[in-house]
């Protein structure tokens, strides 16, 4: 443990920095954007899969909405991202261009303070985290569980992409944001700018998996544990396992919101596609393969099955979902505690 | 076991659980119908009766799993057990164990009697909790009255049907109750855990008010003093076994079977 932990700070924040920006292009150990920017992405994606762990694997709510969160935070972030094209966009306009060509004449309401930066951040968390914990309360309160819980969360992120479809919610519809030119005053495209992005992602990656690893070490993490394997039981211990439940899905949703801001600028795009169920069910993919109720297993699902996506969608970009199918159903039959599972076997 | 010699505890007097005209019906079925008990402190109390008699459904409403259609569940001086959630009733004192052994499978026994020990048991207060050494030996010591202090560390899943048993009863009393409910408490036990089942149950008693719902008549008969019967959601009859056992309406409708 301590020496994955290791090996990946020193991969994440001094190997591919230097391989990336000190090797000169050409050079056989040149690291090239495109394997920065998958790494990067990966990473993300490896932040989400460890909020739905702690969700999933240790509270043993199984949600399939988690997509929702992680796309409301690259909105968040698109958002600033957008105003701060300025003019340099096609209608040379100080409104982002979708609006332009809706033929709208001032900034709608949600947009309020988007320019600045510290509100988009607000907004990263604050918007996931309030769906979340609104909507969990009342899920968590109604005694919502299991098979149902899983379907409602689906029904939730496709209602919000339906939303998000369309023109008059202000969000773009569905080409979302993309063309951005400048983060902070720094180039989006700039090698320095991508490094810098991934090195932020690194870092927000191990803070989140010290902070799952205190978290599901703490009693707090044996009552979800509690809770998953017998939930009257704990209710007659005397916790309020609807506050247990909430806190845990909320803290989940800001994770994933977080994961979804520093993606959009790697990136380059946000549309409402993200909030597809079936994006969301393949982040629960992810923590099964790897193996879920481990945090090092979610972070390695994530890592095997998008880097099994890259490469199928280059060689055999129709067969994807195919291989994602069998990939889930080898996993269910002969892997019940994942890719992890067999590694600690041994 | 020879409970004639046992000594006649004293207990604090007055009621602990008074249950008056309780109705609970289920689609038409009336599981209770205008039912009425009161447990004394102290008490330990057995129910009997045949399935279905609405024994599980009792104490579905004493711990607020199920609202009751009518009448009053009052515990200690004041508190109306028809209004309180479920947490909320453990807080006031009330322990229940499961007809089928109910236990945090994938914790250990330790862990189990951990989460199970009276604390303050808010989200923050969990998030920061440390164990002091007094609540390990609290822990250590109830394990070791359960039978499982070799235990302690294994997985609760992997253990015996009858030490789940007792693990569960250990984490009944690490909450600290002052009432215990017991939904067939040696079912699945050896008899030499039975036996020491209503050991333990009998030095409990005056301490704490016990109601105990059990098939095993042998069982019963080791511990019982007062024994309520329930019939079709109602008491058919209630008092010392000895005059239970010989009630015409008893033996017609339960022990003759």
């Amino acid at each position: 443990m301590k020496f994955s932990v290791g090996g990946f700070a020193i991969l994440a924040f001094l190997l591919v920095p230097i391989l990336n920006l000190m090797m000169p292009a050409g050079h056989p150990l040149h690291l090239s954007a495109f394997w920065v920017t998958l790494l990067g992405k990966i990473m993300c994606y490896a932040i989400v899969a460890l909020a739905l762990d702690l969700v999933w694997g240790y509270a043993g709510i199984l949600s399939l909405g988690h997509g929702l969160f992680f796309a409301l935070g690259g909105y968040g972030m698109g958002m600033y991202l957008m105003r701060h094209i300025g003019r340099e966009g096609q209608y040379q306009s100080d409104l982002p261009d979708f609006m332009v060509f809706l033929d709208w004449k001032e900034l709608p309401w949600q947009w309020w303070g988007s320019e600045h930066f510290l509100w988009a951040m607000l907004l990263v968390v604050a918007v996931p985290g309030v769906l979340a914990f609104v909507f969990g309360y009342f899920a968590f309160r109604s005694r919502v569980k299991g098979v149902y819980f899983s379907i409602i969360t689906q029904a939730l992120t496709f209602a919000a992409m339906l939303l998000f479809f369309r023109n008059a919610t202000g969000f773009g519809g569905n080409n979302g944001f993309t063309d951005f030119k400048r983060i902070l005053g720094f180039s989006v495209t700039a090698p320095e700018t991508r490094m810098a992005l991934f090195v932020i992602t690194a870092f927000v990656l191990l803070t989140t998996f010290l902070l799952a690893r205190w978290i599901v070490g703490s009693k707090f993490g044996r009552v979800l544990a509690a809770i998953r394997d017998a939930e009257p039981r704990a209710m007659f211990c005397g916790y309020n396992t609807v506050h247990y439940k909430v806190a845990i899905f909320t803290l989940s949703a800001v994770l994933c919101g977080i994961a979804g801001a520093l993606y959009v600028p790697q990136v380059g795009i946000i549309n409402p596609s993200e909030m597809s169920p079936a994006n969301s069910i393949e982040i629960a993919i992810w923590v099964a393969v790897g193996g879920r109720g481990t945090l090092l297993g979610a972070i390695l699902g994530a890592g095997l099955v998008n880097g099994a996506k890259s490469f199928f969608t280059v060689a055999f970009p129709e067969y994807w979902l195919f291989a994602l199918g069998a990939i889930f159903i080898a996993v269910t039959l002969f892997l019940p505690r994942g890719v992890l599972g067999i590694l600690q076997r041994r | 076991m020879k409970i004639a010699t046992l000594p006649e505890i004293k207990a604090v007097h007055g009621t602990v659980l008074y249950l008056d005209g309780i109705s609970v019906s289920f689609d038409g079925f009336k599981a209770l119908n205008n039912l009425s008990l009161a447990i004394d402190a102290g008490e330990l109390r057995c129910v009997i009766g045949p399935n279905g008699a609405g024994k599980t459904t009792m104490m579905d409403v004493i711990t607020g799993k199920t609202r009751p259609d009518e009448g009053k569940a009052v515990f200690g001086q004041s508190a109306d057990l028809t209004r309180l959630s479920e947490a909320e009733i453990a807080h006031q004192g009330i322990g229940r164990k499961f007809q089928k052994p109910t236990i945090f499978e994938r914790l250990s026994a330790f862990e189990n009697l951990e989460l199970a020990m009276k604390a303050d048991k808010r989200v923050r207060a969990a998030l920061l909790a440390r164990s002091s050494s007094e609540d390990r030996d609290k822990i250590a010591a109830t394990l070791t009255l359960v039978g499982l202090q070799e235990s302690a560390d294994r997985e609760a899943g992997l253990l015996s049907h009858g030490q789940k048993q007792w693990l569960e009863i250990g984490m009944l009393l690490v909450q600290e109750p002052q009432l215990l409910l017991l939904d067939e408490p040696v079912a699945g036990m050896s008899d030499q855990e039975t036996e020491r089942t209503a050991e333990l149950f009998l030095s409990l008693a005056g301490t704490h008010s016990l109601v105990v719902v059990e098939h095993d008549m042998a069982f019963i008969e080791s511990i019982a003093r007062k024994v309520t019967v329930l019939h079709e959601g109602s008491v058919l009859a209630e008092g010392p076994m000895e005059s239970v056992k010989n009630d015409p309406r008893v033996i017609e409708v339960y022990l003759g079977r």
